[in-house]
């Protein structure tokens, strides 16, 4: 694990964001900041999750919400059925939507470029549709969660779930790394540049692409399951929402899609700067803001912010 | 001829209503040179297509070292020793040279290549073919020719018994093509059998010990560089009646 340097400065980085988060929790009480970073690790780990099929393997997913929404409800159920505690809801989701990946890749991966696309957006509507007509967890109407009052060790639930949520980002973006630079990640990058000559070199195209799905679609997963204890309100409008799906594209993207570290950049930025906007400027003005970052990046840095630092470190180095 | 590496039999392929392959009967010795010829759309990639495993054959089959391989993917024809290169060469542009052999090293060759072996294998490959001196550049922008020598490269990597090399000469200068033959020539030498498409008729000659002729789909002649040019099909084939 501590095997190079730049191991160990990654694991020394992650400890000491974990472990400034936890103190956060003890110097700042305003619930504010908490709902706010929340959003923002939310926001990070889809955008990692996408990153895996998306970015390091180049088929590009418009399904993520429904990914993130089965999550949530997967918790959603299981919490109404058995009462479990939140970790076992986590795993329980992430093992749900790992195999939703599976399942949705089986069947879709046959298809190509701009067909896969729709078709994981055909599926979103599907699953929408059927969440909308689930009656055990409030189908259209939604459902209330109600979160303990007291929890040990912090002073709320809310500060609880935003530790969780570090935690499991930190997780998510340590997975992505070693992923990124594994066999399996050089493998996948051959998919991404060239399909046929992948499976000529040896690479199981189809077998990798399906680890690529599952590991998306139980990241996802770990997104949502969550998300119904942090809002305490669920309704299949919000669970399956447009918005989640497009920032969970358009961070990679403008973070930068081939290096781990393209969608965490793309996500603390543009989080950053939609959590910034709705408090000082407008709610509805965030969606124009990562619009035009989009249109921004696609036309004059179409590799992202990884690719700019790249090219400029390039330059400085001759 | 020693036990043969690769028996092709009667392997046909239709597109639709069009016969691209009609009952191919192929051979090919272990160390073999051969050269595989015929006009355009004779079905000279549409036979390798199935050979490597990128189309599956309707009839017939496909036995290397003795296997049946008709119905394996690609990526496990690729692991028991058969490589192709792409007529356009199909690089992994993300990629630096080295890291386009590591892929292949990594995966074809797996059970071939030692453990921490396969950067010093994949400069080993990049020497033979030279292109040690490009290792750490990115395979987007080399030059046309090197792109050729990556594709090479990158079938070689895959440490194959047999290696289908798909008109890897086309397009390029006379010493461009004689470099890559001499990288060809020197493969065999180390004991892989190879097929070999090429438009070129000089290297074609020049580089086989035996001349496979296809002509709509249809093998017309099998035999050596001397006998085929002599041989009247061959001729009517290429010139017409």
């Amino acid at each position: 694990m501590l095997k190079t340097r730049a191991d160990k400065i990654f694991w020394a980085v992650l400890a000491a964001v974990f472990l400034g988060g936890l103190a956060l929790t003890e110097l700042v009480a305003n619930e504010y900041y908490y709902t706010a970073i929340y959003a923002i690790l939310q926001a990070t780990i889809m955008a990692v999750a996408w990153n895996i099929l998306g970015g390091f393997t180049g088929y590009v997913n418009f399904g993520s919400a429904a990914f993130f929404a089965i999550g949530a409800y997967t918790a959603v159920a299981l919490d109404k059925w058995l009462g479990l505690p939140l970790p076992f809801l986590i795993a329980a989701s992430a093992a749900v939507c790992g195999l939703m990946g599976l399942g949705v890749g089986y069947l879709t991966l046959r298809l190509k470029g701009v067909y896969f696309a729709i078709a994981t957006l055909a599926m979103a509507i599907v699953l929408e549709t059927f969440v909308t007509n689930w009656e055990y967890v409030g189908a259209a109407r939604g459902v209330y969660i109600l979160t303990p009052e007291k929890v040990p060790f912090f002073r709320s639930y809310i500060q609880l779930l935003f530790v969780v949520m570090l935690a499991l980002t930190l997780g998510s973006i340590a997975i992505s790394r070693a992923l990124n630079s594994s066999r399996i990640g050089r493998g996948l990058a051959a998919i991404r540049d060239d399909e046929v000559a992948a499976e000529c070199a040896g690479v199981p195209t189809l077998r990798l692409k399906l680890i690529s799905t599952t590991v998306m679609g139980a990241m996802m997963g770990v997104a949502g399951a969550p998300y119904p204890f942090f809002v305490t309100f669920v309704d299949p409008l919000s669970a399956f929402n447009l918005f989640v799906a497009v920032n969970a594209i358009a961070m990679p993207m403008i973070g930068g899609t081939a290096h781990w570290i393209g969608p965490v950049i793309g996500a603390l930025v543009i989080g950053g700067a939609q959590e910034a906007i709705t408090v000082t400027i407008s709610s509805e003005l965030n969606v124009l803001v990562v619009g035009l970052m989009l249109v921004l990046f696609i036309t004059l840095a179409p590799q992202g912010i990884v690719g700019l630092v790249q090219k400029w470190m390039k330059r400085r180095k001759r | 001829m020693s036990a043969p590496i690769l028996k092709v039999s009667g392997v046909s392929k239709r597109f639709g209503g069009f016969t691209a392959l009609d009952g191919i009967d192929l051979e090919l010795g272990a160390n073999e040179r051969l050269g595989l010829i015929g006009p355009n759309g004779s079905g000279k990639t549409t036979l390798i297509n199935c050979i490597s495993g990128a189309l599956i054959n309707d009839t017939g089959s496909i036995v290397f070292e003795g296997e049946d391989i008709t119905r394996l993917p690609p990526h496990q024809r690729a692991a028991r020793g058969v490589a192709r290169s792409f007529q356009i060469p199909k690089p992994f542009r993300s990629m630096t040279v080295l890291e386009n052999l590591r892929v292949p090293l990594e995966y074809a060759a797996r059970g071939r290549t030692g453990r921490g072996k396969i950067n010093s294998d994949a400069m080993e490959v990049l020497e033979l073919i030279g292109l040690n001196n490009r290792a750490n550049e990115s395979s987007a922008g080399l030059t046309q020719v090197d792109m050729r020598k990556l594709e090479l490269a990158r079938a070689l990597a895959a440490k194959p018994k047999l290696l289908v090399s798909d008109e890897a000469m086309a397009g390029l200068s006379s010493a461009e093509v004689d470099e890559i033959l001499e990288i060809l020539l020197a493969l065999n030498a180390r004991g892989v059998a190879v097929i070999m498409i090429e438009h070129i008729m000089r290297a074609v000659m020049g580089f086989a010990q035996r001349l496979v002729v296809l002509d709509a789909g249809r093998k017309i002649a099998d035999g050596t560089p001397e006998d085929i040019i002599r041989n009247p099909d061959v001729e009517r084939a290429y010139l017409g009646e």
